[in-house]
């Protein structure tokens, strides 16, 4: 009995797992997620006792308190951004999981990856997406953000686009021209083997092309409007100034160097 | 004037926003646009029909579009508005979705369901080919009937050809 106990406690864990990013999830917080239930297939012993609980993917929390990044993204866009629009994907996407037992046990970036098909979206590509989407954005982010990537990063920065202040241009550029909703990126091409400037519409991200994500911005209009209004300008600036975590950025751009090489090759000589 | 008469159900501060700079952006931005293009002068609904391009979209079509759209749904609502069509109107939607009530289900539906930014319509579908002025001489059961369609940002009927009646804007924020 105690050996089932620990074994579901070991499948429970694997479950929530939820963060394909370096930066792990703050586990302390508790996650809420009522009314699911982990699930057991064939694979695993089934228990005798009652009730199973089946989970698929849980809400992760923003690795800082609601209110910390006020007054340039306010509590309020967060507990609506975070506790609603956010929670919401993740709930539709157990929903859909609940039916397909295919798509099971993937994580995230894989999920994301599957349900694209390759152009031809599955249904429970939506919400795949957008819950690691908004993941990613709150990792992007961080309080007293903003200013200058330190090193690693900004010598990628300036290599890639010739200086800090081009990139910034770039990104704000990029972030006004984009039409309805999507998502703006700083992102690592994998092919090219440098750092580009992308916008993606709806729930699109760089993932589906194999690049490797450092920063992303939402630019739904539920992320700013609270907030900005219709002053797109102003919050791609305050996110760029204010916001935005070079931390987080260096942590990614460091794991990307493992799948892309971004030096010359050191090919050792005999 | 007519802006505060559509409290409670759309605040005189949603029309400020929505019609004083939303849609007044999209009017200066076109007019900047076409300056000196073969679209100075051209009629609007000329701009959107050729700037869609098919599918793959002209510089000039979102604003072109949007104003449109945005015309579109002001004369789509008036103060005291709603409750059910009559007469003439009552009749085809009847015929075309069984009854108001499963028109109001799948207009409802269709606004719900809209992933990203857009637009639903009410519209007519007429039975013409993708030629010309052709009309289709073995016209499908889809034909020539009233159908509820939705559109990606800001996409609109008139593009495939269709007969727009009413509009109900859902992009994530019209306030």
């Amino acid at each position: 009995e105690e050996e089932e106990e620990e074994e579901e406690e070991k499948m429970r864990l694997c479950y929530f797992n939820t963060t394909p990013h370096l930066l792990a999830t703050n586990f302390s917080k508790p996650f809420n997620i009522p009314r699911h239930h982990i699930i057991t297939n064939g694979q695993f012993r089934v228990s005798q006792r009652g009730v199973r609980t089946r989970a698929f993917y849980g809400l992760t929390t923003p690795p800082y308190k609601l209110d910390a990044l006020e007054p340039y993204m306010s509590k309020n866009t967060m507990e609506m951004h975070w506790g609603e629009h956010h929670c919401s994907y993740v709930e539709g996407l157990n929903k859909q999981l609940e039916k397909n037992n295919l798509l099971y046990g993937c994580t995230m970036e894989e999920l994301v990856k599957i349900t694209y098909n390759n152009g031809n979206p599955l249904p429970e590509f939506n919400n795949a997406a957008q819950v690691w989407n908004h993941d990613f954005f709150w990792e992007s982010m961080q309080p007293d953000g903003g200013k200058i990537p330190g090193e690693g990063v900004i010598q990628q920065i300036e290599k890639d686009f010739g200086s800090f202040t081009n990139f910034r241009e770039n990104f704000v550029e990029t972030a006004l021209t984009l039409f309805g909703s999507g998502w703006i990126w700083l992102v690592l091409n994998s092919r090219e083997e440098r750092l580009t400037v992308v916008k993606t519409s709806n729930a699109i991200n760089p993932l589906i092309w194999g690049d490797i994500p450092i920063v992303g911005l939402d630019m739904w209009e539920h992320a700013y409007y609270l907030d900005y209004q219709n002053d797109k300008a102003k919050y791609v600036n305050v996110f760029m100034n204010h916001l935005v975590s070079w931390q987080a950025a260096a942590t990614r751009m460091a794991r990307a160097e493992a799948f892309v090489n971004l030096g010359e090759p050191k090919i050792p000589v005999a | 004037m007519w802006q505060s008469s559509l409290e409670p159900h759309m605040s005189h501060k949603t029309l400020e926003y929505h019609w004083g700079k939303h849609h007044r952006g999209y009017v200066e931005d076109l007019n900047k646009e076409i300056v000196g293009t073969q679209f100075d002068g051209a009629t609007l609904e000329d701009i959107i029909t050729v700037a869609y391009n098919k599918g793959d979209p002209l510089p000039a079509f979102n604003n072109a579009a949007q104003i449109w759209n945005h015309d579109f749904f002001w004369e789509s609502m008036r103060p005291g508005g709603g409750g059910k069509p009559v007469r003439q109107l009552l009749e085809l939607i009847e015929k075309d979705f069984g009854s108001y009530d499963r028109f109001i289900e799948e207009f409802k539906a269709a606004a719900s369901t809209q992933f990203g930014s857009g637009w639903v319509w009410l519209a007519y579908k007429a039975n013409r080919l993708d030629v010309g002025n052709a009309i289709d001489p073995c016209p499908s059961e889809e034909d020539k009937k009233l159908v509820v369609v939705k559109s990606p940002n800001g996409v609109n009927p008139l593009v495939w050809d269709y007969s727009p009646l009413l509009t109900i804007d859902v992009w994530e924020v019209q306030n």
